[in-house]
């Protein structure tokens, strides 16, 4: 790699724990301490912690903020409310997606972009392209940390720590307050695992001192660390997209399944030709399968039939921790997408029996 | 990590132990076991089947990852260790013991002097 890797703040806690940092989205990450599936097993039975603070914020503001979000987001921003998130994409001109992001409403005239660590300067300059009535944009990325505390103990865990009544929030709310003496952080009842908890957005000089009061009052729970390797699983697991695996700047937005954020009552960039799409009806869908045969589907293996033709392609793919089989998810012609269909994977030039399932891979906890 | 000294190593990260005139078991290193993470498969179809020397004689599947598995030395897949269909985790555990991952019937089994020493490995690796 020949650029040079960014670095987050606690990196030299990372280090302390032993973690193993590899170069992921330009960053050197952590992508796990000890064990991938005992840090898998730590999110969904007790409570870890994920330093993403890779990931990119904007602050949007100002009395335009609504219109350009509108613009850019293919959810609808109009129903967000003061504390409430939205889980949305970006779409490009060409049918694509810019990034998969959440939207946040700090007030009716402030909103905070969550985005990938990999698509943050692409979407800078996205958003910016289209940011024609003077909307104010601030890039607060490299500011702030963020510490995802997951799982069905990250409740207990948190609560030790602030007044803010954490049972009381709903999925995808968040509130602004005192955290372990803390002032300024944002509590987000959100996450990318499906085991419950909560997302903590605290400025670069409070981290370490966050990350501790996280870590001291989960050790009665047993709290560890979890890497990047164990995120993916859980998330797979739900089925979630991963940005760059399983959409991207080629991938319509509607095939990926992302038609309950699109919302044809307004305007957005592209939404005519998406709207079309929709009513000709979709060519591809991405759909999950489980391996019923051994084995174990990865990223760019084929789809096939069942005399070994060649329908689609695995755009993620993992043997789930919790069910001790091959998981996936993948396109094929939307005729061959009916849950309960047979598809075959082809593994090292094995056809692999898979079954078309409904998600989630396993039900979430939260 | 360990590197027994009576064991001969490849670059790809294999070692192999002659049990026998020209019975030989091979598995891969603590340092390639550390490296993939945990182990969740490992997939081997070759036996009954002859490997030429680096050629591809099954893979190892980890949470992350999938690596080949090159067979340090021609032979005859003679065995499999069936242990890790059920426990993968063996490589992981013990990976120069009960992570064995094949026997195989070397065809020219002077030709174990032209493999790595435990001190030319672990010099490869940095150790």
């Amino acid at each position: 790699m020949s650029e040079t890797l960014l670095h987050v703040p606690l990196e030299h806690i990372h280090q302390q724990l032993g973690a193993k940092m590899v170069p992921f989205a330009g960053f050197l990450m952590p992508v796990r301490y000890s064990s991938d599936l005992e840090e898998h097993h730590c999110v969904r039975n007790g409570v870890g912690v994920f330093d993403v603070s890779h990931m990119g914020e904007f602050i949007i503001k100002g009395p335009k903020a609504l219109d350009l979000i509108q613009r850019v987001s293919a959810n609808d921003a109009s129903a967000l409310f003061n504390g409430k998130i939205q889980y949305s994409y970006l779409p490009n001109a060409t049918g694509g997606v810019v990034d998969d992001l959440l939207v946040y409403q700090i007030d009716a005239e402030e909103y905070l972009l969550v985005v990938n660590a990999s698509n943050i300067e692409k979407d800078w300059n996205w958003i910016a392209s289209h940011n024609t009535e003077g909307a104010t944009m601030e890039n607060i990325s490299d500011r702030l940390c963020l510490l995802a505390v997951q799982g069905p103990q990250a409740s207990a865990t948190l609560q030790k720590l602030t007044e803010i009544d954490l049972a009381a929030m709903d999925y995808y709310t968040f509130k602004t307050g005192v955290v372990a003496g803390i002032n300024d952080v944002i509590v987000s009842a959100t996450g990318y695992t499906g085991a419950g908890g909560f997302e903590i957005y605290v400025w670069n000089k409070d981290a370490e001192a966050m990350w501790n009061a996280i870590f001291e009052a989960g050790a009665e729970f047993d709290i560890k660390p979890v890497g990047l390797g164990a995120r993916d699983t859980l998330r797979l697991e739900m089925g979630y997209c991963l940005y760059g695996n399983d959409i991207d700047d080629t991938t319509s937005p509607l095939e990926a399944g992302l038609g309950w954020v699109t919302k044809f009552t307004k305007n957005f960039v592209n939404s005519e030709a998406l709207l079309q799409q929709k009513q000709i009806g979709l060519a591809n869908k991405l759909v999950a399968f489980e391996l019923i045969d051994r084995g174990i589907p990865r990223g760019h293996y084929e789809i096939c039939d069942a005399d070994g033709g060649v329908i689609g392609h695995v755009t993620s793919g993992t043997q789930s921790p919790t069910l001790g089989k091959g998981i996936g998810l993948g396109y094929v012609p939307t005729a061959q997408s009916k849950v309960g269909s047979e598809v075959f994977i082809k593994v090292r030039d094995r056809l692999l029996k898979a079954q078309i399932i409904k998600l989630p891979f396993v039900k979430p906890g939260v | 990590m360990t590197f027994p000294a009576d064991l001969k190593y490849t670059k790809d990260h294999e070692w192999i132990r002659l049990e026998s005139a020209d019975v030989a078991v091979v598995g891969i290193t603590d340092f390639a076991q550390k490296e993939l993470g945990d182990i969740v498969y490992v997939d081997i179809s070759t036996v009954g089947e002859t490997v030429a020397e680096g050629e591809v004689f099954g893979s190892v599947e980890a949470v992350k990852t999938v690596s080949d598995l090159f067979i340090p030395m021609t032979g005859e897949v003679l065995e499999v260790n069936d242990q890790l269909d059920a426990a993968p985790e063996l490589v992981n555990n013990d990976p120069y013991g009960n992570g064995w991952m094949v026997k195989i019937k070397v065809s020219n089994p002077e030709d174990i002097n032209k493999l790595l020493s435990v001190e030319a490995y672990q010099e490869l690796i940095g150790e």
